[in-house]
């Protein structure tokens, strides 16, 4: 092993993948397109405010204000004015593509300073229940507030909330290690099983044969180019999860193990697959064919412990989902002793696979 | 003169076909070398044993003086190999390949003056696959020469390119002689042995049937010169009642020479006969004719290859 040479040729291989646009996608630009995606989507259900269109038929009298800026506060709800000229407020919700509404009626302030019973029209869409009773709930609070201060009391029994653990853990915070295992998995998957089968029909292995660069420090150098992918990828992983969509994940000392061993194992896994198909065709197959599976079903876009029990063994043989399971309890919950588990796990696959791809792999022939 | 390349009695086989059966020959320093024979004969295989990129089944083999498959990590920094269909990364620049291969070989190279002698140099900051053939191949010589390598080996080198490009590495070549390496060079082109080569071996079937310098191999299995007289088609029956040996054209006959004089004495009858000749020409085998005569006689068995292999000058 001469570092000089790996030195030498890493520049080579870089230039050529860089210079592939198909190989950069697939290593940087897939992964971000999937958290802002998935990130989108998932992360916003039950953390943030029902918005809750209002009808002030009162016309912002002191009252009605007040009772609207206490349902605000509530942080359940976010308020919206519909104008008391826009008629009927059902065909308006239904019309803007709102489940929730509220009509404080006019003469509300008056009513209320007279004791005279009030209606408040609540709209809810059933088919929302979460929503529904979210708005139902705050309203419902707030109009006993109203009516306890009428009724000139004070509140005796007051509910505190708290959280159960230290931190809830949001979508978004199983998403970032998962998509930094899909990182990790796809784009060395990919790109050795397109490189180890096209450049043996092409014979540029052959080629490198003819010079003094080895086998080893052929593998070396591609090894460190996809750890330096897997790096790039995690800290664009990191930081839209954080500062995008508020993601608890941190880059721990004990995430970087993952980050060097998960490359040396797809890398050799896709290198494998490559070197035992006969042609590039069929090595495509074979590899879709070992990737797909891990991509959907190693914790990469929703947490194992989610899937339905028969299902969880089938994740438990998948490589991938050591490197995710591993990368979560260092980025997440910071619990070294499971983490040991899991490096343990991808570090001795890492070594099998290795060890086979560079032995059923050669450069010259017998 | 000293060996550079020394192969006995090589064999190669796969299974129960023997693609090099009992291949020996010398090539000597500063010599252009060619194996010339069909698709198939075994060039490619002798090639790349001797290159360190196959293992042989049996026979000896010394190039440099070393073992090319045990011993490759030596051999490797003194041979430039432009092996078959040579292809590169498809991304890289030849400036990028070239610089490339002089890291590797821990050498320092001119860059510029390796292209400017492929005549690559203006096309050196584009991508390998946006270049023709031809100048693929040409990096491939630029790669082959970073090491300033005292033996080449060039397999099919011109297979594929258009006329102006083989000429164009032809020159390649002469040049490389010209600068004291020796060059082992196959090819099925015909024309390209002959002008390329001090000595030429023709391989078919995994054997070698003739090896000389092109004229040794057109004098000692062509055909003697031949005289065509164009004219009366009876000219014929003149000339072989008169003891020459003769065949029949459509627009005339061609008579076989045994010596220059009998070239006159051929015209002279012609003219005394009264039959009607326009004019007249000679003409010797080319190292096509006698390759293909060769090759035929083998495959009608009436030339054993083991005679022909001993001739060496």
């Amino acid at each position: 092993m001469n570092l000089r040479r790996v030195a030498a040729y890493f520049p080579a291989y870089a230039r050529g993948y860089v210079r592939n646009p198909l190989g950069l996608f697939f290593a940087l630009i897939f992964p971000v397109i999937l958290i802002l995606i998935f990130g989108a989507v998932f992360s916003n259900s039950g953390s943030s405010e029902v918005p809750l269109a209002v009808q002030d038929l009162d016309h912002n009298s002191a009252a009605s204000v007040a009772f609207l800026q206490a349902l605000n506060g509530t942080n359940a709800v976010s308020v919206s004015m519909v104008s008391p000229t826009a008629g009927n407020l059902s065909a308006y919700l239904s019309s803007h593509d709102l489940s929730a509404g509220l009509v404080i009626p006019a003469g509300f302030s008056a009513d209320l300073a007279n004791h005279t019973p009030v209606r408040l029209l609540v709209f809810t869409n059933p088919s929302s229940g979460s929503e529904a009773g979210i708005v139902e709930g705050a309203v419902q609070g707030v109009a006993n507030g109203e009516n306890l201060r009428l009724a000139g009391g004070s509140a005796v029994v007051t509910p505190v909330y708290l959280n159960v653990g230290s931190t809830t853990y949001t979508y978004i915070d199983y998403l970032v290690p998962g998509l930094i295992g899909l990182s990790v998995l796809v784009s060395p998957m990919f790109s050795m099983v397109n490189v180890s089968s096209t450049w043996k029909r092409d014979k540029l292995f052959r080629q490198l044969s003819l010079t003094p660069l080895s086998r080893a420090e052929w593998l070396t150098a591609t090894i460190l180019w996809y750890i330096l992918l897997a790096f790039l990828s995690t800290i664009l992983m990191l930081a839209i999860g954080r500062f995008l969509f508020g993601a608890h994940v941190s880059l721990t000392l004990l995430t970087l193990p993952f980050i060097v061993v998960g490359p040396i194992l797809f890398v050799s896994l896709g290198l494998l697959a490559g070197t035992v198909s006969s042609s590039p065709e069929s090595a495509g197959v074979l590899g879709n064919i070992i990737t797909f599976p891990m991509m959907f079903l190693s914790g990469t876009f929703f947490p194992v412990s989610l899937f339905p029990s028969w299902l969880v063994p089938v994740a438990h043989v998948l490589p991938l989902y050591y490197v995710i399971d591993g990368l979560s309890n260092a980025m997440l919950f910071n619990s070294p002793s499971a983490v040991y588990t899991d490096l343990i796990v991808v570090l001795v696959l890492a070594v099998a696979f290795f060890v086979f791809a560079t032995r059923a792999f050669s450069w010259r022939e017998d | 003169m000293t060996a550079t390349i020394e192969v006995t009695n090589l064999v190669k086989s796969y299974g129960a076909l023997r693609a090099v059966d009992g291949v020996s020959c010398e090539v000597r320093a500063g010599e252009v070398f060619s194996f010339l024979g069909p698709n198939g004969a075994g060039k490619t295989t002798t090639v790349e044993i001797l290159e360190g990129l196959r293992r042989r089944t049996g026979g000896e083999v010394r190039v440099l003086g070393l073992d090319p498959w045990s011993q490759i990590d030596r051999l490797r920094t003194r041979i430039g190999v432009i092996p078959q269909d040579f292809h590169f990364f498809p991304k890289l620049t030849p400036r990028e390949a070239v610089r490339l291969y002089a890291r590797l070989f821990a050498v320092k190279a001119d860059v510029d003056e390796l292209l400017a002698r492929v005549e690559l140099l203006d096309k050196a900051d584009d991508h390998y696959d946006t270049l023709s053939g031809g100048q693929h191949q040409k990096v491939g010589v630029a790669l082959a020469l970073v090491n300033d390598p005292e033996l080449c080996f060039l397999d099919e080198p011109t297979t594929g390119l258009d006329p102006r490009a083989r000429r164009s590495l032809w020159e390649v070549i002469r040049r490389l002689r010209r600068e004291g390496r020796t060059v082992f060079l196959t090819t099925h082109y015909l024309d390209e042995a002959q002008q390329l080569s001090d000595r030429i071996s023709i391989i078919n079937q995994g054997r070698i049937i003739a090896t000389g310098s092109p004229d040794e191999i057109i004098a000692r299995y062509g055909r003697p010169e031949r005289l065509k007289i164009v004219g009366d088609p009876s000219l014929a029956d003149r000339l072989a009642s008169l003891g020459y040996r003769v065949e029949r054209l459509n627009d005339g006959v061609e008579v076989e020479l045994l010596s220059k004089a009998d070239a006159l004495r051929i015209l002279e009858s012609t003219a005394a006969s009264g039959l009607g000749w326009t004019g007249f020409s000679t003409r010797t085998d080319t190292l096509e004719d006698v390759f293909i005569q060769m090759v035929g006689r083998l495959e009608d068995g009436s030339l054993p290859t083991g005679t022909a292999s001993g001739a060496k000058p």
